[in-house]
C-alpha cells in the first residue's frame, strides 16, 4: 500500500485516496473548435509511461482535494506531491 | 502410550504439565511447550501423511516454518482447519489432528498405487496426461485428482472466531529474534527509536536456543532471555512472539500475522484468534536467519530423513530424540553440532562427511568425543518404506562423480546438512536486487529499493561475533537517523567455536543400474528426473520450469527445495546459478488464514448498512428490504400472504389511482453554493441552467467527457446562489467527485462550493392523483395548488412546526411531491404523511412498485444509464442544448454516436400479453436463425404494467426509432425462453406527460 503525502493533510495511506489518471492532460477550452484527433487524444489516448509520471489522486476519505502526485509507475516511488492549483514544474 | 523417544531431562518444555492429545484417533501425551511434531516424535510416531502426487509415506523434515511434509488437519473447539504444520502447531490440552492426503488411512493408502504408476505422473502431468479425451476430465480425472491430492479440507461452516486488524507505525521493525534481531533491537531501542520486534515462534532467541555459545559470560539462551526482558520493559519497544511478518509491500508497509489464540484449547472471551498488523516502518531490519539445505540422494523422502538442524532443535528445545541410531550426512560443520548433541545424550551417531580432510574446532571436539566420522562418504539411498531402516552408503571420489562399493548400514534416521540458505524472502519482496554469494552457494540481499537492511545469517553471515557486531552497529545507525541520539551499547564478549569451509557438493549421483527417486521438492513430489524432463522438453526459464514441474509451488513455497532446483538446472544447462536466477518471492512468506486477511469485515460488517430515519417504521409495517448500494430500502410492504409480485402490483396501482408514499432518503443530494453555481451547472448538465428562476427545479442529464450518460436528476434553485442537486442513489459519490474534479482542477476560477447532504435530509415522495389533497392537509398554511406550486416548483413550508422543503417533481409519472425535512424529523414527517393520507387511501410503496411506475412511464434509470448509452439512446436528445458547450458534448459528434440507425430506447410488449420477459434477454428478428443469431438489442428493465395489466419492458434496440410496430422475438438462453413481442413506444403510460402537470 502506497504512502502518499497529501499537501493539505500530510502522509496518509493509499486506501484514503482514489486514482484520477494523467495529471498533464489539459481539458480543451469550452466552446472552442477542436479536431477529432485532438479530442481523441484528450479523452482516450494516454502514454502509459514506465517511469516518472505526474498523476491525479483525490484524497477522498480526507480533505477531498484533488492533488498531483509524481510517481514512478515501475517502482511506485513518489517524488513530489502538489496541490491542485500548483503547476507541475 | 509412552514417550519412548523423550530424553530423561533437558529441553525447554515444562515436564510438570502433561498434555493429552489425539492423532488419527489415538491418544498420546506430551508436555507444555511441545509442538504437535515434537510430541508425536517423542511418542515414536514418524509417519504423518502421504505425499501429494505419489502418496509416498511422509514423516517430519524440519522443526518449524520450513516443514514440507507434516501438514495436518487440525480440530480445535469444534472447528477444523486444514494446512496446519505440525512443526508450528503448539500442543494444547485436547488437541486433535488427522493426516491429510491419506485415503483410507495413513498406513494403508490406496493412492500409493500412484507410486507404482510413475509413468502416469511425470513432470507436467496435469498438462499432458489429463488432457484427453476432454469428456473424461470432469467425470474421471478431476474427481480423482481432487480426492487423491490435497492438503486437507476447509470447513464450510461459518467461522465463529474473531480476527482483528491493527495499524501501527514505528521507527524500526525487526523481523526475527535470533542473535541479529535481539542485538539490533536492543541497540536501536537504547538509542530512543520506536521499535517493534517480531518473532514467528513462541520462544524468543532463534538459534541462540540451540547453539553452544557464550555471550557476556552467559549462555546464548540466558543472554537472549535477559535482552528480551529488558526490551519488554522499555516503553518505546513492542515485543511480539507468535508473530510472523509475512509480506513486504510498497513504501515500507509490512504485514504481520499474530497468532493470539491458536496455541490455546479455545479462544478466551473477548480475544481475537489472530490479529493482522499493518506496519508502516521507517526502517526495516530483516533478521530472519537461514534455513538448512538438504543434500539430494536416493529415496531422500523416506520418513526419518530430516534436516540435521531440526534433529538438534528437537533434542535441545523439546528433549526429544528423532532416532536412536542416527546417521549424520553433512557437507559442512553444522552436522557435527547435531552429532555432538546426540553423543551428549548417550546416543552414538555416525557422521558421513562429503569432505576429504576437514579440520576445525568443532570437528576436533567430535573426534575427542569418539564419534565415528567417515570422510569422503555419502548416503546413496535411504532404505525402508514407512521409516528409514538402513542406508546404502559409499565412498565418493574427489571429483564427486564416482561412487565406491555400496555398503549398507543400519540406522533409524538420517540427519542431513547441505549448508545454509539465507531467508531472503522479505528482502526480495521489498524489491531488493539479490545477488549470488559464491562462498555460501546462495542468494543474499543486494541493492535495496526500500528502507531495508538484512542482518546476520539472513545476510549470509555465519559467525556469531560478526553477526552481533554488525547488528549492534546497524541498530544504532538506523535509530540515529531517526532520533539523532548517540547512545551506544557496549559490545559483549563472545565465545563460539570456529568452523571451516563447507563442501559445495549437493547431489549424490545414482549408482549404476539404480533408479532411485531423488526428491528436490518434498511437498509437491518433484524429483531430479522431473526437472530433467522439463529441460529436455525445452523449458529454459526457471519461472517456466517451476510452473511446469510445480517445483517450489506448494504451500512451503520451496523453502527447502528452491536452491537445489536451481543447482540442478544450472548443472544441466551448464550455467552458473546466478545466471539461472531465482524465481520471484511473493507474499505471504508462509500461509496466512483467510480469516486474518478478512478481519472484522465479515457478514453484516463486510460493508456498512445505511438505514433511513424511517427504517423502524418500515420494519413495523412488514417491509421486506433490499440492498440498494449500502442502503437498506423497503422493496415492498407485505400484506397477509402476498408475494413480491402481488404486493408491488397493489402498491403501484394504488399510486396510479389514489396516493402512495415512498422513502426516497437514499437519493444523493449535493448542496451547491457560490456566485458561479449556475455557470457550473450549465457546464455540467447538457441543458441550459443560466435562466432557472429561484424556486424552480429542473431535470438534468450529465455526461462523461466520452459522451456517455453519467447520471440524471433534478436540481432546484433554492436562492440566488444556492442550489440543491439530486443524484441517483448509486452515483451520488461519483457525481460529487466529478464536480470537485472540475472545480478544483479544470475551472478553478469558478467560485462555487459543493458538499454532500445526502444524510442530512430525509425524503418522502408523495405520489398519485390524490397527493395534493394530502399535501393540503400537511401544509394548511401554504398554497400547494397547481398555481401556487406548479410542476417543477419548489417551496419551503411548515410541517406542524418542522421546517420542510417541498419539490413538485415526479418519478412515477403521477402528480407528485417530494417532501424533505432534516433527518432527525424524518420519522415524524413520515407518520404525519401516513396520518394525513389515510382518508385518501395512502399506502407506502417500495422499490419494486417504484420501478414498475417508472418503467411503464419510460423514465430511464440505472439499468438504462449503464455506462454504455448516450443521451440519444435514452431519448434524452431533447435535453442537449445546441447553443452552449458542456462536458462530453464534443464526443456526441463522433461518427458512431451520430449514426442514423443508432440504438434507442423502446417499449416491448409480449404478443400474448401474458408472458413476463426476463431482464437481460436479447432481441432478435428470427428466433430460428442459425447461431450466432444477430442481436438487435437487449431488455434493460421489465415490469407488470399496472396501467395496462400486462407485461411491459424497456429495451435498448438498434435503430429503435424506426422499429415501433415491428414484431420481434425475445430470447433468453439462460431461462430457455423465446417470446414473440411487439415493439412500442417507451412511454407506455401518459405519453404526453399530462398527469404530472395536473
Ligand atoms: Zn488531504
Amino acid at each position: 500500500m502506497l504512502h502518499i503525502k497529501c499537501p493539505h493533510c500530510g502522509m496518509r495511506s493509499q486506501n484514503e485516496f482514489s486514482y484520477g489518471g494523467d495529471a498533464t492532460v489539459k481539458r480543451p477550452e469550452l466552446g472552442k473548435e477542436i479536431s477529432d484527433q485532438d479530442w481523441d487524444n484528450f479523452v482516450y489516448n494516454r502514454k502509459s509511461l514506465r517511469g516518472k509520471h505526474w498523476e491525479l489522486w483525490q484524497h477522498l476519505s480526507g480533505c477531498r482535494q484533488w492533488i498531483k502526485v509524481q510517481r514512478d509507475t515501475a517502482t511506485h516511488e513518489i517524488f513530489k506531491t502538489l496541490k491542485a492549483n500548483e503547476e507541475i514544474s | 502410550m509412552t514417550q519412548s523417544f523423550r530424553l530423561e531431562s533437558g529441553g525447554l518444555i515444562n515436564r510438570d504439565k502433561k498434555i493429552s492429545f489425539k492423532f488419527n484417533g489415538k491418544n498420546y501425551y506430551g508436555y507444555e511447550g511441545d509442538t504437535l511434531a515434537s510430541a508425536l516424535i517423542a511418542n515414536g510416531v514418524h509417519l504423518i501423511g502421504r505425499s501429494f502426487k505419489y502418496h509416498r509415506p511422509r514423516g517430519f523434515f524440519g522443526a518449524g516454518v520450513d516443514e514440507p511434509y507434516a501438514i495436518v488437519q487440525l480440530y480445535r473447539n469444534g472447528e477444523t482447519e486444514p494446512n496446519i504444520k505440525a512443526t508450528e502447531q503448539e500442543l494444547f490440552e485436547g488437541l486433535e489432528a488427522k493426516s491429510v492426503n491419506c485415503w483410507p488411512s495413513v498406513n494403508f493408502d490406496v493412492g500409493a498405487i500412484n507410486n507404482f504408476l510413475k509413468i502416469f505422473l511425470p513432470a507436467g502431468f496435469y498438462y499432458k496426461t489429463f488432457m484427453w479425451p476432454k469428456s473424461f476430465w470432469y467425470k474421471i480425472y478431476e474427481p480423482f485428482i481432487r480426492r487423491a491430492a490435497g492438503l486437507g479440507t476447509a470447513s464450510i461452516k461459518h467461522d465463529k472466531e474473531r480476527y482483528e486488524h491493527k495499524y501501527e507505525y514505528c521507527d524500526v521493525l525487526i523481523t526475527g529474534s535470533g542473535p541479529s534481531g535481539l542485538a539490533s533491537a536492543y541497540s536501536a531501542a537504547k538509542n530512543g527509536a520506536k521499535v517493534i520486534l517480531a518473532e514467528d515462534k513462541s520462544r524468543f532467541g532463534g538459534t541462540l536456543l540451540t547453539s553452544e555459545v557464550n555471550i557476556g559470560n552467559q549462555s546464548g539462551k540466558e543472554w537472549a532471555d535477559s535482552i528480551i526482558s529488558v526490551l519488554k520493559e522499555m516503553p518505546n519497544v513492542t515485543v511480539k512472539n507468535r508473530s510472523q511478518v509475512f509480506g513486504y509491500y510498497d513504501h515500507n508497509m509490512l504485514v504481520m500475522s499474530e497468532r493470539i489464540s491458536d496455541h490455546l484449547p479455545k479462544t478466551k472471551k473477548f480475544h481475537p484468534k489472530q490479529r493482522l498488523w499493518y506496519i508502516r516502518a521507517k526502517e526495516v531490519l530483516i533478521s530472519s536467519g537461514s534455513i538448512e539445505r538438504p543434500i539430494v540422494f536416493g529415496n531422500n523422502d523416506t520418513p526419518g530423513v530430516m534436516l540435521s538442524s531440526a534433529a538438534k532443535e528437537y533434542m535441545k528445545v523439546y528433549g526429544v530424540l528423532v532416532g536412536k541410531k542416527p546417521l549424520v550426512f553433512t557437507n559442512n560443520d553444522s552436522g557435527y553440532e547435531t552429532a555432538i548433541e546426540f553423543k551428549k545424550n548417550g546416543i552414538d551417531p555416525i557422521i558421513l562427511d562429503t569432505r576429504k580432510e576437514p579440520q576445525s574446532e568443532i570437528i576436533e571436539e567430535a573426534k575427542n568425543m569418539n564419534i565415528n566420522i567417515k570422510n569422503s562418504y555419502v548416503v546413496v539411498a535411504a532404505q525402508g518404506y514407512k521409516k528409514v531402516k538402513s542406508a546404502d552408503i559409499a565412498k565418493i571420489s574427489d571429483n564427486k562423480e564416482e561412487l565406491g562399493s555400496i555398503e549398507n548400514i543400519e540406522c533409524d534416521c538420517i540427519c542431513v546438512s547441505g549448508f545454509w540458505t539465507p531467508t531472503i524472502h522479505l528482502a526480495s519482496q521489498s524489491g531488493n536486487k539479490t545477488k549470488f554469494n559464491e562462498d555460501i552457494d546462495a542468494f543474499v540481499p543486494g541493492i535495496s529499493k526500500q528502507n531495508e537492511k538484512t542482518l546476520g545469517a539472513a545476510n549470509g553471515i555465519y559467525t556469531l561475533e560478526e553477526t552481533l557486531k554488525d547488528s549492534f552497529e546497524k541498530g544504532n545507525q538506523l535509530s540515529k537517523k531517526i532520533t539523532n541520539n548517540e547512545n551506544k551499547v557496549s559490545f559483549p564478549n563472545v565465545v563460539e567455536k570456529k568452523s571451516t569451509v563447507h563442501d559445495k557438493f549437493w547431489c549424490v549421483p545414482l549408482p549404476k543400474g539404480k533408479n532411485y527417486k531423488r526428491f528436490l521438492d518434498f511437498q509437491n513430489d518433484v524429483a531430479v528426473s522431473d526437472i530433467e524432463i522439463a529441460l529436455k522438453e525445452g523449458y529454459r526459464s526457471i519461472e517456466h520450469v517451476k510452473r511446469y514441474t510445480t517445483l517450489g509451488m506448494a504451500t512451503d513455497q520451496g523453502k527447502t527445495s528452491n536452491l537445489n532446483g536451481l543447482q540442478l538446472v544450472s548443472k544441466i544447462e551448464n550455467k552458473v546459478v546466478p545466471a539461472v536466477g531465482h524465481t520471484t518471492f511473493r507474499p505471504p512468506y508462509s500461509p496466512v488464514s483467510i480469516g486474518a486477511i478478512v478481519g472484522r469485515e465479515v457478514g453484516k460488517h463486510s460493508k456498512p448498512t445505511r438505514k433511513s430515519p424511517m427504517h423502524s417504521w418500515h420494519e413495523k409495517n412488514n417491509a421486506v428490504f433490499v440492498d440498494a448500494g449500502v442502503w437498506l430500502r423497503p422493496r415492498y410492504y407485505k400484506r397477509g400472504e402476498e408475494n413480491l409480485f402481488e404486493a408491488s402490483k397493489r402498491e403501484a396501482k394504488n399510486v396510479r389511482t389514489n396516493v402512495g408514499v415512498c422513502d426516497v432518503t437514499t437519493l444523493g443530494k449535493i448542496d451547491i453554493k457560490g456566485p458561479d453555481a449556475a455557470e457550473l451547472l450549465n457546464r455540467v448538465y447538457t441543458n441550459a441552467w443560466l435562466k432557472l428562476p429561484v424556486g424552480k427545479a429542473r431535470y438534468g442529464v450529465m455526461l462523461r467527457e466520452d459522451g456517455i450518460v453519467m447520471d440524471d436528476g433534478t436540481t432546484t434553485r433554492i436562492s440566488e446562489n444556492h442550489y440543491h442537486m439530486t443524484t441517483t442513489t448509486a452515483q451520488a459519490a461519483n457525481v460529487l467527485s466529478h464536480l470537485e474534479y472540475y472545480l478544483q482542477l479544470v475551472w478553478p476560477e469558478l467560485n462555487v462550493n459543493v458538499v454532500s447532504t445526502t444524510e442530512q435530509w430525509a425524503g418522502a415522495a408523495v405520489a398519485g392523483p390524490k397527493s395534493r389533497e394530502v399535501l393540503k392537509k400537511l401544509f394548511p398554511n401554504s398554497d400547494v395548488s397547481n398555481e401556487g406550486l406548479p410542476f417543477m416548483g419548489y417551496m419551503e413550508a411548515d410541517l406542524f412546526g418542522v421546517k420542510a422543503k417541498i419539490f413538485r417533481i415526479s418519478f412515477s409519472g403521477e402528480l407528485a411531491y417530494e417532501v424533505n425535512v432534516e433527518s432527525d424529523n424524518g420519522y415524524f414527517m413520515w407518520e404525519k404523511i401516513i396520518e394525513a393520507g389515510e382518508e385518501f387511501g395512502i399506502q407506502p410503496y417500495g422499490t419494486e412498485a417504484l420501478s414498475t411506475l417508472r418503467i411503464e412511464m419510460g423514465h430511464v434509470a440505472g439499468s438504462e444509464l449503464d455506462g454504455r448509452t448516450i443521451p440519444y439512446d435514452n431519448s434524452l436528445e431533447g435535453l442537449l442544448n445546441k447553443k452552449k458547450d458542456f462536458i462530453g458534448k464534443r464526443s456526441l459528434s463522433r461518427k458512431a454516436f451520430a449514426a442514423e440507425d443508432r440504438q434507442k430506447i423502446v417499449g416491448v410488449v409480449p404478443l400474448d400479453k401474458k408472458t413476463s420477459i426476463p431482464e437481460g434477454s436479447h432481441l432478435v428478428k428470427d428466433s430460428n436463425a442459425p447461431l450466432p443469431n444477430p442481436k438487435l438489442g437487449y431488455i434493460s428493465a421489465s415490469c407488470w404494467s399496472v396501467e395496462h395489466d400486462n407485461p411491459f419492458s424497456l429495451a435498448i434496440l438498434k435503430d429503435g426509432k424506426n422499429m415501433i410496430g415491428e414484431k420481434l422475438f425475445v430470447m433468453s438462453p439462460l431461462k430457455n425462453k423465446v417470446i414473440p413481442v411487439e415493439i412500442v413506444s417507451s412511454h407506455y403510460v401518459d405519453p404526453k406527460g399530462e398527469r404530472v402537470r395536473s
